[in-house]
């Protein structure tokens, strides 16, 4: 799995990749205005960092706390330590219901634990009900954005799929044609479930009750029609009182796509009547990462979607070329904590600019923590190609002398120089990056002749 | 062991340092609340409209099916509560009263108190919810606090029509649930 190679094939389609970079830079440009319209939106990030920091920090209690309130409120609450075990868990319960197909709202984690291919290898259909989710799913993708997981297609890809499977109209390609045919589609699905599926965005360990938020209503027409609903959440999604509620439902969609609030924030407390209600509560790695005590607060995320959108790389290299669940600057910083070898690339898909810090609603140091997988990657594989240049550079930056003579000799040798030398494939910084102009002299130079 | 043995004692052994937990103290809010709150709703694609309108437009509609939980609007009702929800799966109109709602962003809070059964707000193709004047605060703050901790075993915060814009970023209303929410404010 390498970053750079998948990118290259990102970038083949020129005019798709401009189009992809500047439709998450109008998501970022949405973001802006809406934060703006709110004074204390600093103090909110603090808040909410601070919250999800002591909730970290007493992880062990609060998601006991957490069993105990919902198990009281009547919620079957159950324990995953990995992937599989959550699989097993929802395939179990399948099998009590005989369920033979299921509808589920958008859960990055049953991506991350591979809960669709598991499913339907026991004969289960299931059906992703966000209409970003169904399309990815008739293609055979994975999202490649997590609030936004079809944001790499065209009108036309949706409506080719949309014909083949759902026989709209062939080239009709508006986007409230194509939505509607989703949505008559998917209400058939809505009305013969039995169980349904749900991720879960926050679960309050003092009131024993969890919150979904979307803004399609796809979760509640599930779940509100089936007869049992199961909710999956990794064990860092909890806070630990209900008004902190508040703070997190503030951040999230103007974070994610610069809305004031998601239309739909749906609080699960106790099953309906006759009706049952399982939360599945998952480790997967996440005790690792919490171990880890430079990377523990990227168990802060809440998953918006802010740093995507924001990051020059991600905007221009498109989600799947992170080949993770998670993809971005969040996702360059928790996949290596999964398999270091896979997603080594990850931490370097990144300028260090800092902007995924800059806009994280709960201000987890992404950049910093890139800067510190780099550390480690370079320790466990050695130094790259990028290294020995870098280690020249070292050298050169180190002798005032050598410093002096090396920045006469590239002015001049860039001006005169073909590129075809310059751009060689042994450097590897030099792909798809242009040089500046070269100055006729240097700093140094110009404050000799003019200092008075 | 048990998986959840496993996780609890695999946290507990990281000895970490217990962090401050903060309190969450008052913002402004908008002068204007109910004009705060029209226009934040109408940014979520919903509209707040008076009584005379909405009656107005459920007389010039076609809506067979209608239910309102309010007794202000008990005269349109023409339906009961189904056994199951799915019976709602042709529901035109559902009339809820909502507790409080939140002028910085239209949000609107509803138990099982409002709903009858859950499923409503979602899957009647026409939403009106309706909320006293007084029941509007200014932020998400204020309506947490306003709800407290009550024990309803679903409640929800609707703030707009069921919208998604997953076809090439284009904004269309009417995915799944609602394709309108009008607000009375009482």
């Amino acid at each position: 799995m390498s970053h750079p190679a998948n990118a290259t094939a990102f970038l083949k389609d020129q005019s798709r990749a401009k189009w992809h970079d500047e439709t998450l830079w109008i998501v970022r440009q949405k973001r802006d205005q809406t934060i703006h319209a709110i004074p204390e939106w600093e103090k909110l990030r603090d808040l909410a960092s601070q919250i999800k920091e002591h909730t970290l920090s007493k992880l062990d209690f609060y998601l006991e706390e957490l069993e105990k309130n919902a198990s009281a409120n009547g919620i079957k609450v159950h324990w995953a330590e990995n992937a599989e075990e959550h699989n097993e868990i929802v395939g179990r319960i399948l099998e009590e219901k005989n369920c033979k197909a299921i509808v589920k709202s958008k859960s990055i984690l049953t991506e991350e634990c591979h809960l669709n291919p598991y499913l339907e290898s026991k004969g289960i259909e299931v059906v992703d009900t966000d209409l970003g989710e169904r399309i990815i799913q008739f293609l055979k993708q994975p999202p490649s954005h997590i609030v936004m997981p079809a944001i790499h297609l065209k009108k036309r890809d949706i409506s080719d799929i949309f014909h083949e499977k759902l026989h709209t109209e062939k080239g009709n390609e508006d986007p409230v044609y194509l939505t509607h045919a989703a949505r008559l589609h998917l209400r058939s699905k809505f009305l013969e479930a039995k169980v349904a599926i749900t991720g879960v965005n926050f679960a309050v360990a003092e009131t024993g009750e969890f919150v979904v938020c979307t803004n399609e209503g796809n979760a509640d027409m599930g779940v509100h029609l089936a007869d049992t609903h199961i909710a999956c959440m990794g064990i860092e999604k909890l806070i630990p009182r209900r008004k902190d509620l508040g703070v997190f439902l503030r951040l999230l969609a103007r974070s994610a796509t610069g809305q004031s609030i998601t239309n739909y924030n749906s609080h699960f407390r106790s099953p309906a009547p006759g009706k049952e209600l399982h939360l599945i509560l998952v480790n997967n790695g996440r005790t690792k990462q919490l171990a880890r005590e430079k990377f523990r607060n990227s168990l802060k995320c809440i998953r918006c979607g802010a740093c995507m959108n924001t990051c020059p790389i991600y905007r221009r290299s498109g989600g799947f070329s992170y080949g993770s669940t998670v993809p971005g600057p969040i996702g360059s910083i928790l996949s290596p904590g999964i398999d270091l070898k896979k997603y080594s690339t990850l931490p370097f898909a990144s300028t260090l600019c800092g902007s995924c810090s800059d806009v994280c609603p709960v201000k987890i140091n992404i950049h910093e923590q890139l800067y510190e997988w780099r550390q480690e990657i370079t320790k466990a594989h050695g130094t790259s190609a990028k290294g020995l240049s870098m280690q020249l550079a070292n050298g050169i930056f180190k002798s005032p002398l050598a410093y002096k003579l090396s920045g006469k000799m590239m002015r001049a040798a860039l001006k005169n120089l073909p590129e075809s030398i310059i751009y060689n494939p042994l450097n590897v910084w030099g792909k798809s990056r242009n040089l500046p102009e070269t100055p006729a002299e240097s700093f140094k130079d110009w404050y000799k002749k003019n200092r008075k | 062991m048990s998986s959840k043995s496993s996780i609890i004692s695999q946290i507990k052994n990281l000895n970490m340092e217990e962090k401050p937990l903060p309190e969450i103290p008052d913002f402004e809010v908008a002068a204007n609340l109910e004009e705060a709150f029209a226009q934040s709703l109408a940014g979520n694609k919903g509209q707040v409209v008076s009584k005379d309108e909405l009656e107005a437009l459920i007389a010039a509609s076609d809506f067979k099916k209608i239910y309102s939980s309010s007794p202000l609007f008990d005269a349109y009702s023409n339906c009961e509560l189904p056994a199951h929800p799915a019976e709602f799966a042709d529901l035109d109109l559902a009339i809820l009263e909502g507790q409080v709602a939140s002028a910085e962003n239209g949000a609107i809070w509803l138990d099982e108190s409002n709903l009858g059964i859950r499923a409503i707000p979602f899957i009647t193709s026409h939403l009106v919810i309706l909320i006293r004047g007084e029941a509007i605060v200014g932020n998400m703050h204020e309506a947490y606090q306003k709800i407290g901790s009550a024990h309803s075993g679903f409640g929800a915060f609707i703030a707009g029509p069921s919208k998604t814009a997953d076809i090439e970023q284009s904004l269309v209303v009417g995915a799944h649930g609602a394709m309108s929410l009008r607000v009375v404010i009482l």
